[in-house]
């Protein structure tokens, strides 16, 4: 008996704890195809309605343009000041290198919502109106930690030689970065763009407190939930989910099972 | 070394990060310290140097009180996360083939980088009176009316222990297969059982990979806004829900930087308290 406990019981647990992760997503996409006027059962459809419904709302599409222009970027801005910084340290360290990587990885350790405030502050003080740019920018504060150390814990031994052969060879600075380097760290340098593009283009707090008239799709999103339960949130939460998991998903498979396929 | 150009991008290569930072994180946290400070009224902000907003935040019965509402969900949520992803981790770790253990993990925390913005809306479908959980409840015959689930602190709660679990999974089991396999088997060699040599090395081992994950969550939860406010309901009102009140609502700016400040305090205080178990280099 004990023993039938403790083979079925993990397997339980990795079931339930399953079950319990995706259960939110699979009814948000489920009641996405509702054909009835209520995201709740009972579940009549599947039907398109609310796809056509939310493509047809102006203000809707117009949010999910901004979403992805602000995405990309800034996931390429935080991509291109991490990888600056990465090669950068990897390659010539100081005494103030820690200082440095500090910095830098300062943001990370502080709620979004303070980033946010902390930009609406300054942009009111200094009388720069908020944007889609100061949304970009907010973005770019989050991500820039998260592309740099993604990058950065790439570089490995092997990449100083390489670099150094590259300039005994005489190529220049940019040659060696461009022609060298970046093929060669493109996977970590792709797994940062994807997962910078995914959290802002998640991102919610800080897009809310520095955007004024043109806002993104989360802020969109949240501000029709007013309004109570409706299917078109669905069916623009689960174009949200699917874009994103599309990202985190190449990300992850860069990251995680790229490094052996690589050498 | 041969000569000075071949250093260029090196040398420059992180100011571009260091200006950015500056500009876009240092000096608005300076901004904010410094607005806190001032006097707002109505919606129009004066230079001063006063405490009144501080005197104001700790004074006010119901902005105290959302201090804190704050600290007991977080702490609430972040210790009801640890006890559920620990097994978790633990059976990823240990249970599952080695060769699937990846692929394993990907898919308990891949939900954690997505869809942040309608998990609570989602649960709002299973929770709410005409939502899944209700429905099949009363199909079964267990229960006439629909029961409250959702917009109390309960459905709070479970909104954050849902992302933390993920996050405290992914960084408990970082943690977990590092930890030589030998001390264990010595452990049982000398005679332990399986209980005691978890109990005495395996737990004590894996402290620094649940310190990091519960601070990484409590950041995240401390500073919601969206969980609360979706699924909270207008029973109790949440710090980051105070804050964009004064933020958004009444334009007063001093009094939302001082509660962010205080967020912050209490995060670094938490640091400082937990601080010589985070290894994050380790997870």
């Amino acid at each position: 008996m004990r023993r039938i406990l403790f083979a079925v019981l993990p397997l339980a647990y990795l079931m339930i704890a399953f079950a319990f992760i995706y259960l939110p997503v699979l009814v948000l996409v489920l009641f996405s195809f509702q054909a009835g006027d209520l995201p709740v059962p009972p579940f009549n459809g599947p039907s398109l309605r609310w796809y056509e419904a939310m493509f047809a709302n102006d203000r809707l599409v117009r949010s999910l343009i901004n979403s992805i222009v602000v995405a990309l970027g800034s996931a390429t801005a935080a991509t291109g000041l991490g990888l600056l910084a990465a090669y950068s340290m990897a390659q010539y360290t100081t005494s103030r290198s820690g200082g440095v990587r500090f910095l830098i990885m300062a943001p990370m350790t502080v709620s979004y919502i303070i980033i946010g405030m902390g930009l609406m502050t300054i942009l009111y003080l200094v009388g720069v109106p908020k944007s889609l740019l100061t949304v970009a920018i907010g973005h770019v504060v989050v991500n820039l930690p998260l592309a740099f150390a993604i990058i950065y814990s790439q570089f490995g031994d092997h990449l100083k030689q390489i670099d150094s052969a590259a300039r005994d060879l005489g190529a220049g600075d940019f040659q060696t970065l461009s022609r060298i380097i970046v093929p060669i760290m493109r996977p970590a340098i792709f797994a940062a763009f994807c997962l910078s593009a995914t959290l802002s283009w998640d991102e919610y707090i800080i897009a809310l407190l520095v955007s004024r008239f043109e806002v993104t799709l989360p802020v969109m999103i949240i501000e029709m939930l007013r309004g109570g339960l409706t299917p078109i949130v669905n069916a623009a939460g689960t174009v949200v989910f699917a874009i994103s998991m599309g990202f985190v998903v190449i990300a992850a498979t860069v990251l995680f099972f790229g490094r052996e396929g690589n050498r | 070394m041969s000569n000075a150009q071949q250093l260029g991008v090196k040398r420059w290569g992180t100011w571009p990060s260091i200006v950015f930072v500056l500009v876009f994180f240092v000096m608005p946290l300076a901004a904010m310290i410094v607005v806190s400070f001032w006097v707002s009224a109505y919606g129009r902000l004066t230079p001063a140097f006063s405490l009144s907003n501080y005197v104001k935040f700790f004074g006010t019965p119901y902005l105290r009180d959302s201090l804190i509402n704050s600290l007991e969900v977080t702490l609430l949520a972040t210790t009801l996360s640890v006890v559920l992803a620990y097994p978790l981790a633990y059976l990823i770790a240990y249970w599952v083939p080695p060769r699937w253990q990846r692929i394993v993990l990907l898919l308990y925390v891949l939900p954690f980088w997505t869809a942040y913005v309608v998990r609570s809306y989602s649960w709002l479908l299973i929770l709410s009176d005409n939502g899944i959980l209700n429905v099949a409840l009363e199909r079964t015959g267990l229960i006439d009316e629909p029961l409250k689930f959702a917009y109390n602190r309960g459905a709070t709660v479970l909104g954050f222990v849902h992302f933390c679990t993920m996050l405290l999974t992914l960084t408990i089991y970082a943690n977990l297969v590092q930890i030589n396999p030998s001390y264990l088997r010595a452990a049982q060699d000398l005679g332990a059982s399986r209980l005691n040599a978890f109990l005495r090395v395996t737990l004590p081992l894996s402290v620094p990979g649940v310190a990091v994950g519960f601070f990484l969550s409590f950041v995240i939860v401390i500073g919601d806004y969206i969980t609360p406010q979706v699924l909270g309901g207008n029973t109790e009102v949440l710090v980051p829900q105070a804050i964009m009140l004064q933020a958004l609502r009444a334009a007063n700016i001093p009094m939302a930087t001082v509660m962010s400040l205080s967020l912050m305090m209490i995060v670094i205080v938490v640091y400082l308290m937990i601080g010589k178990h985070l290894k994050m280099d380790r997870v």
